[in-house]
């Protein structure tokens, strides 16, 4: 029994043959069909509501189709590639989804890096704080959006605690009507939000990282900094890779925060990839204009996260 | 935020002269308590105002009186939320719709991982690196090609004695539900579970004569009860949150969850007390079940980390 284990499923097989030789090949059958029937269901709603809708993205890219229209769709070509490389919405939302991603993926992860330091140790009331760093997380990101969008006004809590502790000198913007302050205030209040989630990743990593490497560090005199940057930060490099990329996806994403708090305004300024895609398909209900977004959308990501795993792969 | 992010070395520092314990020092502590405010004080914000008439709680911004429930503190916004929007109504809505997404989710995607760990399923392992390879495509791209989809699904429509064919599934609960119960992240994270069991459990339920099914159900299932939280942790709070799906494919007032009530509030005058009793009522819940199953959760968004 423990030799099946330790082998892989093909070998497990032609070991397990002389034992089951017995089981006819009704049995076998039925096991067969059996295990079908438990495989069913989820094979198929994976088929129609991620496979179809994944191909159907490719299909209705270059067709005319609309969500409710009478006519079948009919191909045209390239039509709206073409009309999406020239919008000029389109450019300005590439440019912001880049702009996020470049600040939140630094800053969302070293905040919570910094977080999971400070809660990875092994002393009482440290899970009281872990709860308040998460509990952003469980809080829907429609109901973040809204707070922050009432903290953001020009005489909103945000802008009263900048005066308090400047004595008055400062006088916080109207943060989200104006074009150069709304995308780094949606940038704050997302890493507020997220935070928290990248907290608990980066201390499922830490606690990987074996007790003794750190008393053999301590024998020869290493601590502090040192202690950081030679044992930690090395040891992190599998988590690191994941949060990279988890990070990354979710920044292209951006979208909720988007449709609660500016509309893409000021003058576009927050507009974002996936945000066109909605008020295209939805709003104006053109799901072949809509389904190219999209297919330039994953096209983008896959490409980000290709670089993304290139640059981190193993380097021996 | 800047400070924040320089925190791992402050903390390693200060601790340079403490040997062994870093972080405990007063740094330490500061630290922790400056981001304590920082990520919880918004909250206890929206709840204190909720509780707060208008006038008050523009009064209060600017003194700490924004974060303490004083003044004239009542219920009122509260009973006007739910004259004003259909509260109870989407609250049913999204405990009915995400509950249904849990419990099927969990047995659909526990029975699939089940047979691709135990029994023999020809290409098994084709079918799973399959499934797994299904993650890469994240969810908005397929959103806008989905809603024109599954206005083209047919369904099956029993009124009464007559069975009949109906076309389209926007602005139903079903489309709320259906696309979201398999999941290839659960089935995965099942599969992962159930190879951890060992397998000469069921080989002895085997020669009592048990079926497969029974094994499932009796040996397998019972045995796994943190993968079921995790699954069902990871699939509640999406479902209880959505919010980009049920904007684009429900119209009707009556099938609408809660995250699409807020737009309600925005309509005419905007109350901001009733703003932020509605976004507590819709909070709370989750917040409850977060602090009752903490480890739950915290393990099922570490295991969350496994995706990607």
């Amino acid at each position: 029994m423990a030799l099946h284990q330790s082998l892989d499923r093909a070998p497990v097989r032609q070991v397990r043959k002389p034992s089951s030789a017995r089981r006819s090949g009704a049995v076998r059958r039925r096991e067969q069909a059996l295990g079908w029937a438990m495989l069913g269901p989820a094979v198929l709603l994976l088929i129609l509501f991620v496979v179809v809708p994944a191909l159907l993205a490719f299909g209705l890219a270059f067709t005319n189709a609309r969500l409710l229209a009478p006519y079948a769709p009919s191909f045209v070509g390239l039509d709206n590639f073409v009309r999406l490389f020239q919008d000029e919405t389109f450019w300005h939302s590439l440019l912001n989804v880049a702009y996020f991603a470049v600040v939140v993926v630094p800053l969302q992860s070293g905040v919570a890096l910094g977080m999971a330091l400070l809660i990875n140790v092994k002393v009482r009331g440290v899970n009281f704080f872990r709860t308040l760093y998460f509990l952003p997380v469980v809080t829907s990101m429609v109901v973040v959006s809204l707070l922050w969008l009432f903290m953001y006004r020009q005489e909103g809590l945000l802008n009263e605690i900048i005066a308090r502790v400047t004595f008055g000198l400062v006088h916080g913007p109207d943060w989200l009507n104006n074009t150069s302050t709304a995308m780094p205030a949606i940038i704050l209040m997302s890493v507020w939000q997220a935070a928290g989630f990248h907290m608990i990743i980066w201390l499922s990593g830490l606690q990987t990282i074996p007790a003794d490497l750190y008393e053999a560090a301590a024998i020869d005199g290493v601590g502090g900094w040192q202690r950081f940057r030679f044992i930690t930060w090395p040891s992190l490099r599998p988590t690191r890779n994941l949060i990279l990329v988890t990070i990354t996806i979710q920044a292209l994403s951006l979208f909720t925060q988007i449709n609660v708090m500016t509309q893409g305004g000021p003058l576009d300024s927050t507009s974002t990839i996936v945000f066109q895609a909605v008020r295209a398909g939805f709003q104006q209900q053109e799901t072949s204009y809509a389904s190219a977004i999209s297919l330039v959308f994953f096209v983008l990501v896959l490409i980000v996260s290709g670089v993304q795993r290139y640059l981190t792969r193993e380097k021996s | 935020m800047a400070t924040v992010q320089l925190d791992p070395t402050a903390v390693a520092r200060k601790s340079a002269t403490r040997g062994l314990r870093p972080g405990t020092g007063i740094g330490g502590w500061v630290l922790r308590i400056a981001l304590a405010i920082v990520f919880s004080f918004p909250l206890l914000f929206m709840f204190v105002s909720s509780l707060k008439p208008d006038q008050q709680i523009f009064g209060d911004l600017s003194s700490i009186a924004a974060f303490l429930p004083v003044g004239h503190l009542s219920l009122d916004n509260y009973g006007a939320v739910f004259d004003r929007v259909p509260a109870a109504r989407f609250l049913v809505n999204s405990v009915g719709v995400s509950v249904v997404t849990v419990v099927l989710g969990v047995i659909i995607n526990s029975m699939a991982a089940f047979a691709l760990s135990r029994m023999r399923v020809r290409g098994k392992a084709v079918i799973l690196t399959l499934i797994i390879a299904t993650l890469i495509v994240p969810f908005e791209t397929l959103a806008l090609p989905l809603v024109w989809w599954v206005n083209q699904l047919p369904w099956l429509q029993f009124d009464g004695f007559n069975l009949t064919l109906t076309q389209g599934w926007l602005d139903t609960y079903r489309v709320q539900i259906v696309p979201f119960i398999a999941n290839a992240f659960s089935v995965y994270l099942f599969h992962q579970y159930f190879e951890s069991i060992p397998k000469e459990l069921d080989e002895a339920a085997r020669v009592d004569g048990a079926s497969w099914f029974t094994i499932y159900r009796k040996v397998v299932m019972p045995l796994s009860g943190p993968a079921v939280a995790t699954v069902a942790i990871l699939t509640f709070l999406p479902a209880w949150n959505s919010y980009l799906w049920p904007l684009m494919v429900v119209q009707s007032e009556e099938l609408r969850p809660v995250m699409i009530g807020v737009q309600y509030f925005f309509q005419l005058n905007v109350s901001w007390g009733q703003v932020m009793a509605y976004t507590s009522i819709i909070t709370l819940p989750v917040v409850a079940l977060f602090i009752a199953f903490q480890r739950a959760f915290v393990n099922s968004i570490a295991s969350s980390g496994v995706k990607g």
